[in-house]
């Protein structure tokens, strides 16, 4: 038995620990550089502001609507995230982290009511760290996650749902009709693992409800589809066929992309916003202990303005897997370079590390005598130290740019909120 | 008996050799105070914030003090809180008695937070510490 443990639209109810006459109002919070809506109050919602709007489409809401608009505060986040998966571990022997607010637990061996000790802990998480969430219970994780958007949809539109299944939803304890008014009541597109083109497929064939879904054959889901699927129908007929994953696999591929802050023209701004993100992309793949063997860069104009428009990107092959930043970051300078057009506004780039590897297996090769070697590794991992010490950016790579022409390309962050719990002097302050 | 005149070789052994009396503490395995040990209870409930005004002087909590917050404790009668009123965060002392509810300052010269008609009061957190910093 697994149940999912997921903060309630938890940007915007981070953001409300700390404003709570942010509630009751529609609230959104903006991804970096103010692009888009990535989480979005209930009153958001009801006003027809989808996931992922971009901040230029909704910007009359505030005057209109009285919509308030935050920048994300990823340090706020991050720290109640923590806090919340904590309390949340408290449910069973084990648990996933999925997502910054969302947490399988296995609830195998776990004796007694499983949705009193359920809505104990979602409370407990209300009172202690402030953030609301939602509890869903089944025998597979496909399950548990369709439970969890049951409890969540229950509680927010009366009348979608059962009101007795609001907040804490355990398909495992319905009974047989009382689980097909569930199923029948539940389009395709919510399952966990159905994307859109799948879905799309599924409707034209005549599948339309998550019922309909469970009572396909797996056999000839798997021809028809896809094994992927197949996998999916098997575990909403019960079936474990995910595992808990413990310990986060190691990504297949690291990227860093951002809208500039601003059009940006010159190559030179170019290159120093490039390096930025190929240093912080090197970073991160370090931090795994992978090498990578593909350097892509890519550079766009945005489609959402009325400029000339080009979209150009390469792939860079190292000449041997590395994790050296100097190596990554002469491969997406040189990308940069053959794909870089003069006279249009770029308004996003990025660099992705592609092919990795781990770092403890190496191939056995000729001695090239060119000096890369064991010693650039103490001279990366002293790299990481000093920035994780001093604050990211204190040691760098010169063509990152010196501070002051940073402004040109970094993020836009007009909206952002204090860090009020990993900054001293971001702390919030009580009327005495 | 004749000294040979045949070079020998001497190591030269350069590890050195404590000879003292071993440190007898090392057994206890004593760590030194940690404050945040004393301070915090639950760690997932506990925030920090900072206190701005003087309405609390009587209860020991002055301008600018850092006040650490426990969400996980029940609210009662005579807790020092914080409280949200109007949207905005308020240090207080909670008053229960009777029925009543209000907000009590620690300073004469402030009035008492009383709840209007079908207002409530919402307790954020008790306040179990208050740490005062001095210019040195």
């Amino acid at each position: 038995m697994y149940a999912l443990v997921d903060g309630n639209n938890f940007f915007v109810s981070c953001e409300r620990v700390f404003r709570p006459s942010l509630n009751g109002l529609p609230v959104v919070v903006l991804s970096n550089n103010d692009g888009c809506a990535i989480a979005r109050s209930n009153e958001a919602k009801a006003l027809g502001i989808a996931m992922g709007a971009p901040w230029f489409q909704i910007k009359h809401l505030v005057e209109d609507a009285g919509l308030v608009a935050l920048s994300a505060n990823f340090a706020l986040y991050g720290d109640l995230s923590d806090r919340m998966m904590s309390l949340a571990a408290g449910l069973g022997p084990q648990q996933e982290i999925y997502s910054i607010d969302e947490s399988f637990i296995d609830l195998t061996g776990v004796r007694g009511d499983l949705v009193a000790r359920s809505h104990k802990i979602r409370s407990r998480i209300l009172q202690w760290v402030g953030i609301p969430c939602g509890i869903g219970i089944g025998a597979t994780k496909t399950l548990a996650k369709l439970a969890n958007h049951v409890a969540k949809t229950a509680e927010r539109k009366p009348g979608s749902y059962s009101a007795q299944l609001a907040q804490v939803c355990d398909l495992s304890a319905l009974r047989q009709s009382e689980l097909e008014a569930v199923l029948v009541a539940t389009p395709v597109n919510e399952v966990w693992g159905v994307g859109r083109q799948i879905s799309k497929q599924l409707t034209a064939a005549g599948v339309n409800t998550v019922l309909d879904l469970v009572r396909l054959d797996p056999v000839m889901v798997k021809r028809r589809w896809s094994v992927v699927l197949e996998r999916t129908v098997r575990e909403l007929q019960g079936m474990p066929c995910i595992e808990l994953e413990h310990s986060p696999r190691a990504k297949q591929e690291i990227a860093c992309t951002r809208s500039l802050g601003h059009p940006v023209t010159e190559l030179t701004a170019l290159a120093e916003a490039v390096t930025e993100f190929a240093s912080r992309a090197a970073v991160k793949l370090r931090k795994q202990g992978s090498l990578a063997a593909l350097v892509m860069v890519f550079i766009r104009t945005s489609p959402f303005r009325k400029d000339p428009q080009c979209s150009r990107s390469t792939t860079v092959p190292m000449r041997r897997p590395t994790s050296d930043t100097a190596a990554i970051l002469e491969a997406a300078l040189a990308g940069l370079r053959l794909i870089y057009q003069p006279a249009f506004n770029y308004a996003k780039a990025g660099v992705m590390l592609l092919d990795l590897q781990s770092d403890q297996v190496q191939q056995g090769e000729l001695d090239w005598n060119d000096g890369a070697g064991k010693h650039r590794g103490h001279l990366m991992s002293s790299l990481d130290g000093l920035n994780q010490r001093f604050g990211r950016g204190t040691v760098k790579l010169a063509s990152a740019g010196l501070q002051g022409d940073r402004s040109v390309w970094s993020m836009k962050q007009e909206r952002r909120t204090p860090a009020y719990t990993t900054c001293l002097a971001d702390m919030p302050t009580a009327k005495a | 008996m004749p000294i040979s005149d045949v070079p020998l070789l001497v190591l030269l052994l350069k590890n050195r050799v404590n000879a003292g009396f071993p440190s007898p503490a090392e057994d206890l395995g004593a760590k030194r105070i940690d404050l945040t040990q004393l301070l915090i209870t639950h760690p997932q409930a506990t925030y920090f914030l900072r206190a701005s005004g003087h309405s609390m002087e009587e209860a020991g909590i002055s301008d600018k003090d850092i006040l650490v917050v426990d969400r996980a404790i029940k609210p009662r009668h005579n807790h020092v809180v914080v409280a949200v009123v109007d949207g905005d965060f308020t240090v207080k002392r909670l008053y229960q008695r009777a029925g009543r509810v209000k907000l009590k300052a620690a300073n004469p010269t402030f009035a008492d937070i009383v709840p209007k008609e079908g207002q409530t009061i919402e307790v954020w957190g008790v306040v179990t510490s208050s740490i005062k910093q001095f210019p040195v």
